[in-house]
């Protein structure tokens, strides 16, 4: 549990720094807030987010894994950014 | 012929079709056209008549796609605005073109609700989506989108225009920094979209899908084209998850997909299209910026049933050149020749038509030429001239081409400083403007410098008030709170002074690169 916390700390940290640029309309991001819905990234965004997943967590994410369902809010990245850090380990 | 008709006849003609997929939402043209005539006659209820302006401030969403095609039923003109548009910018066009009514997201609320009392033309704004529960919510001023559909009829409303009416007005960057509305009529929008779906040979079995904003004319010709043809139209919120997009086109079926140079880049960082079958794509279109030679060969790598239109055009008049996709490896920089209907030719400065190979300013003549910029006439006579009959206005583009012995075009320059990025023309001067009102801002420079994912990123250049302080970060985010999401310089550099010309205008090109 508190590598969770840890990967959630780091992944808001970066989405506070690199995306909410204290635009009017995003005074918090919620666990479950859409980036999508809410147009907090942008295409060229969601590169970063990808770049930085892999060198902070030391994880490759798979072309396959570019879906909202691994990467469309805080709550999705730290399932998916747990579950291949797990996978990671039994390797 | 009106460009509200794509719609209605369609639903004539193929009531059960599927007009439209968003997400897991399928519309038929019936269902759309009957939406549509709802909303119409809402419009006309709450005071709509002929020729009204009527903004359209919403995602790309099948309510987008419904209320651009009730404005027309309502005879009036739609103003589709980039969703990311922020107050004071909304204030300024809706004052611009004197907006009679606004269809705006619930989401929304907060930017739009102070709107009416700087617009006075403003008569009300319909919201979409989830409403907001509120007792404050004045409801003769703003109004429920469900609802109004809900209480409205569906009997299509008497159509009063005819085809020199506007159509829409579409606002882009100009280089005085404020931005212009390009008025279409009828006629430009239907004589664009006619040239393009007959070089594109777009039927009704076309399913086009669509990822570009609707505030984007590129992106908004997709919904009226596929219309137009009778086809399907795939569309998207916008273009974020790039695998997402590949299981759209696989999943639809999708037969068409245009994007602009970003939009592939991003694509062919994955690794591994080539394992998927695409031989139902039958085309791909790329405009807004030229796509890299490199680009265009792993494309068809990838596509390799699909055909590749390279294009050219601009706000103006839609569209100017497309290159068969047979004539890529013939001439791999050209933008192509001019569409069907449609004449271009190059002159110099005196005026005169210049030789095969000749550099001059393109000049574009054809229906789909717009009819001038809202409200400017200086502005207008500029771009719009005298041409070959009495009466006639051709189009003076700006940009610097040679054309080769067999028509096909080269761009050379621009003859302004507007950046384009992820596709979008950018301004210098409306973001400059934006940081002039830093207070710790005593100069600034606003350049786009070559970036290999977003054809220009934009800089910015800044120097500071004597003992100012002021963050990279803060620089940043007060552009985010008071421009669009893409005008937002992707690097600010602080600098001590800008180097200057002869008369002390900002000489930007040294400054492109300064400091990298």
């Amino acid at each position: 549990m508190a590598e969770k916390k840890y990967i959630e700390e780091k992944i808001r940290k970066f989405i506070n720094q690199t995306f909410l640029r204290g635009g009017e309309t995003n005074p918090g991001l919620k666990d479950h807030t859409s980036f999508l819905e809410k147009g907090i990234v942008d295409s060229t965004g969601v590169l970063e987010l990808v770049a930085f997943l892999e060198e902070t967590f030391n994880i490759t994410v798979e072309d396959e894994e570019l879906v909202p369902e691994n990467l469309d809010s805080v709550s999705n990245l730290v399932k998916f950014v747990s579950q291949k850090s797990d996978q990671a380990k039994m390797d | 012929m009106l460009v509200g008709d794509f719609l209605k006849n369609n639903a004539q003609l193929f009531p059960k079709k599927t007009a439209i997929i968003f997400g897991r939402r399928k519309l038929t043209y019936e269902e759309m056209d009957v939406s549509a005539n709802r909303l119409a006659n809402a419009l006309i209820s709450y005071g709509i008549k002929r020729d009204d302006r009527v903004g359209v401030f919403l995602d790309n969403s099948v309510e987008a796609v419904v209320a651009i095609f009730a404005i027309l039923k309502a005879n009036a003109t739609f103003v589709v605005i980039n969703p990311t548009t922020k107050f004071q910018k909304l204030g300024y066009i809706l004052n611009n073109c004197r907006m009679s009514g606004l269809i705006a997201d619930w989401d929304k609320f907060d930017v739009v609700s102070p709107i009416p009392e700087t617009a006075p033309s403003l008569k009300f704004v319909i919201f979409s989506g989830k409403k907001k529960d509120s007792a404050e919510i004045d409801p003769n001023r703003f109004l429920d989108y469900e609802e109004l559909l809900k209480s409205s009829v569906p009997k299509p409303p008497p159509l009063k225009c005819i085809d020199q009416d506007l159509a829409t007005i579409i606002y882009t960057s100009g280089t005085t920094g404020v931005p212009k509305g390009v008025m279409m009529t009828h006629l430009n929008v239907i004589s664009a979209c006619t040239s393009i779906t007959t070089y594109l040979e777009n039927t009704s079995s076309d399913i086009i899908l669509d990822v570009l904003p609707l505030s984007f004319d590129y992106g908004l010709y997709q919904v009226l084209m596929a219309f137009k043809v009778g086809g399907t139209i795939v569309l998207e919120k916008t273009f974020l998850y790039p695998f997402e997009i590949i299981k759209t086109i696989i999943r639809e079926k999708v037969t068409g997909f245009p994007g602009v140079p970003t939009i592939f880049a991003l694509l062919l960082q994955l690794d591994h299209l080539k394992d998927y079958d695409f031989t139902h794509l039958r085309y791909i279109t790329n405009t807004a910026a030229a796509l890299p030679v490199s680009h265009v060969k792993k494309l068809r790598e990838v596509f390799p049933h699909t055909k590749i239109y390279l294009m050219y055009g601009l706000t103006e008049c839609k569209r100017v050149s497309y290159l068969p996709p047979d004539e890529v490896d013939r001439r791999p920089d050209s933008v192509g020749r001019g569409m069907p209907n449609e004449e271009v030719y190059i002159e110099n400065e005196q005026g005169e038509r210049v030789k095969p190979g000749e550099m001059g300013e393109l000049v574009v003549r054809g229906s789909n030429v717009m009819r001038g910029y809202w409200e400017l006439p200086e502005e207008t006579d500029k771009l719009l001239k005298p041409g070959k009959y009495p009466g006639e206005k051709v189009l003076y583009t700006g940009d610097l081409f040679r054309m080769d012995e067999e028509g096909y075009l080269y761009f050379v320059a621009r003859k302004d400083d507007i950046i384009k990025t992820r596709g979008e023309k950018v301004s210098p001067k409306e973001i400059e403007n934006v940081l002039y009102r830093l207070n710790e801002v005593l100069e600034a420079a606003v350049m786009g410098v070559p970036d290999p994912i977003l054809g220009e990123a934009i800089k910015a250049v800044v120097v500071l008030q004597k003992g100012a302080n002021i963050t990279e970060e803060q620089v940043r985010r007060f552009c985010a709170q008071n421009l669009e999401d893409f005008m937002i310089p992707k690097l600010v550099e602080f600098q001590e002074f800008l180097p200057k010309t002869e008369t002390g205008k900002i000489k930007k090109i040294g400054l492109i690169s300064k400091g990298e």
